[in-house]
């Protein structure tokens, strides 16, 4: 592969995956410019997650290329080492570490040390301590910074998660359904958050939710049965009749 | 740094936990050694090995603690480790037997002589020295689990299927240990020895040292554990115990954790094996039947599994039990091991530690309660 070949901070061309014979993805391109935020839509088993999966090292395609920053061809690394490139990942359901404090959490996320024997006679450095005290700031939550993360509310959590996606500092930031079994408010603070995100990172959002995807305003890309069916923005999209009778008609 | 290192895990109760330790390890010998027997303050010689017994007991359920208790491996498989640490010391001592033997062969031990062995095999070469021996003690299980663990955190075996992983293993263990032909005892195991270190094993003094040595093996066990436990690793291993999945996706990788801990782990067992032999005087494949390693899950629920002081009160109060229970009413004691369990689950699931918790916790919200 020739030294940065796409100017695309996520680059997926033809890329198929299949369980036991289904095609969860079926020959599916898609172009993250840096920068940008893109919600991706689409009915259940679409392969939404799937795509997710495949773009963090979780799942293996059985062919296509998979291209971070125009040189990482992340269908050959594990989970670990596309994090450590600069991919975050946040869960539908909030995954705090329930046994650790707000701090201990954070400090676990914070970008740099991963390695197993440089842990063991870690201290938290001067930086590493400012740049914890920085993110408790962002996110409210200087005060509960030596609660457990299983004391937290359901809100809190997610805050806290927010907070770790900051800490982790990812160039792309891939969010799976962040807004379900959110109230209205909620939903809007999301999008609020995600927008403040997008400022310094690139986004890929995964939701079903209508209104928070007209909420973000951005490009976006529907998939239907593995493969992209559209593009545009949700005006764009909405009215392709395609896209009405697999998807928004229902 | 190595001393920040090792002081960074410890709290108060744990530090008071390991002096008392220290202390139980200097008592007990100096009162069986310098009162006369009859005298109230004199401890008896098998009260002293008995409690030497369960010194190794706990270090082996420290280590088990240690896998299971922060990171969640389930090992039913850690008395394996403990045996190969056993078998270290014993063919240290089959060596030192020399030709004081029933057939006094000077170089070949009398189960060998007796299956016609006419040269000592290539693997019990160097177990002549105490030095060689000590070493093998720990690189030997630690070997096995780096080998075990390799394959299995990197294949990501987890869960009940890890468990019996290493559940067959010390099975599979047990049984090549048996046959006469893998030049280590077989079913008879070793036994019979005569000296350690050039001291008789049987003299009341070398017992008093070899206890006073389990126990500090013992504390050694928990500083490091402690150190571990509380290093930046720790928090990172707990955290592989709780969301494997989500370390792996913040950059982690949990392998390199997982197997650290577990060769850590092995290596203490292993110790733990080696202390054990020479009290008991006998290494035989028994001590790698599966009951064993389960046994000392046991003791880590029973004490408080995660916590470190635990799982060492868990095997007091198990092996004490058994002791007790084997020799009064030897037929219950299966059965007092099963009820054991099913209380434990329901009733106690963080442990005897857990319980004291529990209590204090109780307590002082009846005291904030009560100037109100």
């Amino acid at each position: 592969m020739s030294n940065r070949s796409t100017s695309a901070l996520l680059y997926l061309s033809g890329v198929t995956v299949s369980f036991d014979g289904f095609k969860a993805l079926n020959n599916l391109s898609l172009l993250v410019e840096p920068g940008e935020m893109r919600a991706i839509i689409g009915p259940n088993g679409a392969g939404k997650t799937t795509m997710m999966d495949v773009v963090t090292g979780k799942t293996r395609p059985d062919s296509g290329e998979v291209v971070f920053d125009g040189k990482a061809d992340l269908t050959k690394l594990d989970e670990a080492s596309i994090a450590t490139l600069g991919i975050g990942r946040k869960f539908q359901k909030p995954t705090v570490f329930e046994n650790h404090t707000v701090r201990d959490n954070l400090l676990l996320a914070l970008a740099g040390l991963r390695k197993w024997h440089r842990l063991l006679l870690a201290q938290p450095t001067k930086a590493e301590n400012a740049r914890l005290a920085e993110i408790l700031a962002i996110i409210r939550m200087e005060e509960q910074q030596h609660m457990l993360g299983a004391r937290l509310s359901h809100g809190q959590k997610q805050w806290l998660e927010i907070g770790m996606l900051l800490a982790q500092d990812p160039k792309l930031l891939l969010v799976d359904e962040p807004v379900a079994g959110m109230t209205d408010v909620e939903t809007e603070t999301t999008a609020q958050v995600l927008r403040e995100i997008n400022r310094t990172h690139s986004v890929v959002v995964v939701e079903h939710d209508m209104s928070f995807v007209r909420a973000l305003g951005v490009k976006v890309t529907v998939l239907h049965e593995g493969s992209m069916l559209a593009e545009g923005t949700l005006d764009q999209v909405s009215a392709d009749q395609r896209v009405v009778e697999v998807y928004l008609g229902r | 740094m190595i001393t920040r290192f090792l002081w960074q895990g410890m709290d108060r109760s744990l530090r008071i936990f390991i002096l008392l330790v220290l202390a139980i390890g200097v008592a007990l010998p100096l009162l069986n050694q310098l009162t006369p027997p009859g005298s109230a303050f004199h401890v008896p010689a098998w009260l002293m090995q008995l409690m030497g017994k369960y010194l190794c007991y706990a270090l082996l359920a420290l280590a088990v603690d240690l896998v299971w208790g922060f990171c969640g491996i389930l090992s039913l498989g850690h008395g394996a480790f403990f045996a190969l640490g056993g078998y270290c010391m014993g063919m240290y001592l089959m060596r030192q037997i020399g030709s004081r033997g029933v057939y006094g062969n000077p170089l070949l031990p009398d189960f060998m002589v007796f299956l016609n062995y006419k040269e000592l095999p290539w693997f019990w070469y160097g177990f002549n020295h105490f030095w060689f021996a000590m070493i093998m003690v720990v690189v030997i299980p630690s070997l096995l689990a780096l080998a075990l663990g390799w394959f299995a955190f990197r294949s990501r075996v987890t869960g009940v299927y890890l468990s019996i992983i290493t559940q067959a293993m010390t099975f599979a263990l047990m049984l090549a240990f048996f046959r006469n032909d893998m030049g280590l005892g077989g079913n008879n195991g070793m036994t019979d020895f005569k000296e350690i270190l050039g001291f008789s094993v049987q003299a009341d003094g070398t017992r008093a040292v070899l206890y006073f040595a389990s126990a500090v093996a013992l504390a050694l066990g928990l500083i490091v554990s402690a150190a571990v436990v509380g290093s930046r690793f720790g928090k990172a291993l707990t955290a592989v115990r709780d969301a494997e999945s989500r370390m792996r996706f913040l950059g982690y990788r949990v392998e390199g954790y997982k197997l650290f801990v577990f060769v850590l782990s092995a290596a203490m067992a292993g110790i733990a094996g080696a202390l054990y032999v020479p009290q008991v005087g006998i290494i035989n494949p028994s001590e790698f039947s599966p009951a064993n390693s389960i046994e000392a899950v046991l003791w880590v629920a029973v004490g408080g599994r995660g916590t470190l002081i635990g799982p060492v009160i868990g095997a007091f109060i198990v092996n004490f039990g058994k002791t007790w229970l084997t020799g009064a009413l030897p037929e219950v004691w299966l059965f007092a091991l099963g009820a054991l369990f099913i209380v434990v689950t329901l009733l106690l699931p963080k442990g005897v530690v857990g319980l004291w918790g529990q209590i204090k916790a109780r307590s002082q919200a009846k005291k904030a309660r009560a100037p109100a």
